[in-house]
């Protein structure tokens, strides 16, 4: 491990910590620790920091020193974005509003002293501990495939590496090959994002690679926006795409890594690529942290504190919470609420009632973008829905390359609200 | 197709108010253009304009009196900007129309515009050397007190600056709150009452944009109040 000048300090304060009894901090300024520096968690850091100005300790554990947004990478895979356009640093967390970015592993919470443990070793004290550690895999969830495999038939589904991978198979496709993807099954993070990126792989291969063909295994009978992919692939990219759904056996799949089948309902085929996007659950922590219930942790609406302990939050992808979807806009309007609460409950400063919101733009070929959307509020059992929307089928290309336009302007959006 | 530019088309069609009389009043162009002939002798305007005897003009709307960095005003103007002048197309009107009268110790020595739609047209010709933020619909030089159907007494309302704070981490998921328009426009520094305006209108579905009528749809009037005196002055 490499120290920069933000892991030492950071260390150098968990051995101290380590040392130190847990009263002689407990004096000192309130502590909040996140895990997880994506939409939800560095969202959350962020407020937390600004807001308190400086009025709270704010520690963010996150592993990876670049952080690659999972929203955009289907652009990505499209030729639409570079992969150094979804590439983020903490450095301005870290220098801008003085949060202490970790990049170590959380391992454990020790709920009772207040402690999260760290990979690296040594401890991380906390008053709040916010956790937000988006989405693992069910063991086992797609027949032949575990994450051994993943080199082979990458998910692509936590962006960066597995995304460059899956790009790299792509282009080494045969001329008239078989791009094959298992679809996850409810709830998963993104619901548009396995069709948004079928879109996106056929429109690389109308233009390098026009004969391939795409083979979708889906467990569910419709999915996201379905009716606006189906126009798109239908007009874009006529007969490459075959949709296999739950009716005619999209559920019942297994694949063979080694061998690069994969059987459909009894029907095995040779593929050349083959995305896995198993089952989901929330982030490994979560469970660690024994706030989960199945493979979600169950929260609060009002605040997104866990219903398993007040001390934690739970954001984004792993949390169960009502009617949002699992994706980034959500996470980072639940960052928001919770770091509204959080700080009130440190400092005293006023909580505004929570509010909720997301919106998420797909791109199914050039200039050809769509969004749904939809506000929700806390109500004792869950964030419910108030309103929605969703793009039309049949509109104008203006629209559509419009609300293309406006996705690039969100991407801008949001990044700076999570990263500063 | 830009966003603005759909949004003003939206606007006017969409009945906010009689097309006819908002071109009227925000002025024509092009006949600006040969009114600011008689601006030129010390005023640039476009794309590489420099300061002469007096500033170059790109970026007008929205800038505080004296505001530019690097031009050497008359006192007169300098502490007009200290107390809050700021030039729209109301205050730039008045000024045209009277320099001396405006800013009695001012350098610019002309003595006036005294046709009304003169101001209008050269305003409107200025405008268009005017970025984002100041350019959306109800913002300079289209805001007219007669341009929308917004309650007074809504209008009158004081936003509490704190809550617009929380109330814009809403807003912030899409809108820069460093100003950045790439897209999805700026809404920061914008005029609180063309803010309160504008959110009505999505409110009442006036304006066309589905995800901005879905937030607008459930704030308040205080919520919005809010918002407009957070947005107004952000920092």
């Amino acid at each position: 491990m490499t120290f920069n000048r933000r892991t030492f300090l950071g260390t150098a304060g968990v051995l101290a910590t380590g040392l130190a009894a847990p009263m002689v901090l407990a004096q000192g300024k309130p502590r909040v620790v996140v895990v997880g520096g994506g939409a939800g968690g560095a969202t959350a850091a962020r407020y937390i920091a600004k807001d308190s100005k400086g009025e709270i300790d704010v520690t963010l554990i996150e592993p990876s020193r670049t952080y690659y947004t999972c929203f955009f990478s289907n652009l990505y895979l499209g030729g639409f974005q570079e992969l150094s356009d979804i590439a983020h640093s903490y450095g301005t967390l870290a220098a801008d509003y003085g949060i202490n970015v970790v990049h170590d592993w959380a391992v454990g919470v020790d709920r009772g002293a207040k402690t999260v443990s760290l990979a690296g070793g040594g401890s991380v004290p906390y008053d709040k501990l916010i956790l937000s550690p988006g989405i693992d895999f069910v063991d086992g969830a797609v027949d032949g495939w575990d994450i051994s495999a993943q080199n082979k038939m990458p998910h692509a589904y936590k962006a960066g590496s597995q995304t460059e991978l899956l790009k790299a198979q792509i282009s080494a496709m045969p001329e008239g090959g078989t791009f094959a993807m298992v679809a996850p099954p409810n709830p998963f993070r993104c619901p548009p994002g396995p069709y948004e990126r079928v879109s996106m792989v056929a429109h690389v291969l109308k233009v390098n690679n026009p004969t391939a063909k795409i083979i979708v295994a889906d467990p569910k009978p419709k999915f996201s926006k379905m009716s606006l992919f189906q126009e798109g692939w239908a007009n874009h990219y006529e007969g490459m795409v075959d949709w296999i759904g739950e009716d005619f056996g999209g559920g019942n799949v297994s694949v063979n890594p080694d061998a690069m089948t994969v059987t459909i309902d009894g029907e095995e085929t040779q593929v050349d690529v083959c995305n896995v996007i198993p089952a989901m659950k929330a982030g490994r922590i979560a469970e660690m942290a024994g706030v989960t219930e199945g493979n979600w942790a169950p929260v609060n609406a009002a605040d997104m504190s866990s219903k398993a302990d007040p001390d934690i939050y739970v954001l984004g992808d792993a949390s169960q919470q009502g009617d949002m979807p699992k994706s980034g806009f959500s996470a980072n309007s639940q960052a928001k609420v919770c770091a509204n609460a959080v700080r009130g409950a440190l400092t005293g400063s006023k909580v505004f009632p929570a509010k909720f919101s997301n919106t998420c733009w797909s791109l199914i070929d050039t200039d050809d973008g769509v969004k749904v959307g939809a506000t929700y509020e806390a109500t004792p059992e869950k964030i419910a829905k108030v309103d929605g929307f969703i793009s039309q089928t049949g509109e104008s290309a203006d629209l559509r390359k419009a609300t293309y336009e406006e996705s690039l302007g969100w991407y801008a959006g949001i990044t700076s609200d999570m990263f500063g | 197709m830009r966003w603005p530019k759909s949004l003003i088309c939206a606007v006017l069609a969409g009945g906010l108010t009689p097309v006819a009389s908002t071109a009227e009043e925000i002025g024509d162009a092009i006949a600006g253009k040969a009114v600011f002939t008689q601006c030129k002798g010390c005023h640039e305007v476009g794309e590489g304009a420099e300061n002469k005897s007096g500033p170059h003009l790109n970026g007008i709307f929205g800038r505080s009196a004296a505001g530019l960095e690097g031009f050497k005003y008359s006192k007169s103007l300098v502490r007009a900007g200290n107390s809050g002048l700021e030039w729209h197309a109301d205050t730039l009107s008045a000024y045209i129309e009277n320099p001396r009268a405006f800013a009695s110790g001012t350098r610019m020595s002309f003595r006036g515009l005294k046709d009304p739609e003169d101001r209008a047209n050269v305003i409107a010709y200025l405008r268009g050397f005017s970025d984002n933020p100041r350019d959306i619909p109800e913002a300079d030089p289209t805001a007219k007190a007669t341009d929308h159907s917004v309650d007074p007494n809504i209008l009158a309302i004081q936003g509490d600056p704190e809550y617009g704070a929380y109330l814009s981490s809403e807003c912030t998921t899409c809108h820069q709150i460093e100003g950045g328009d790439e897209g999805i426009p700026s809404i920061v520094y914008w005029p609180y009452e063309d803010f309160v305006v504008a959110m009505h209108a999505y409110k009442k579905k006036q304006r066309p944009h589905p995800v901005m009528q879905m937030v607008a749809g459930r704030l308040s009037n205080d919520e919005i109040a809010a918002l407009a005196a957070f947005f107004n002055k952000p920092n």
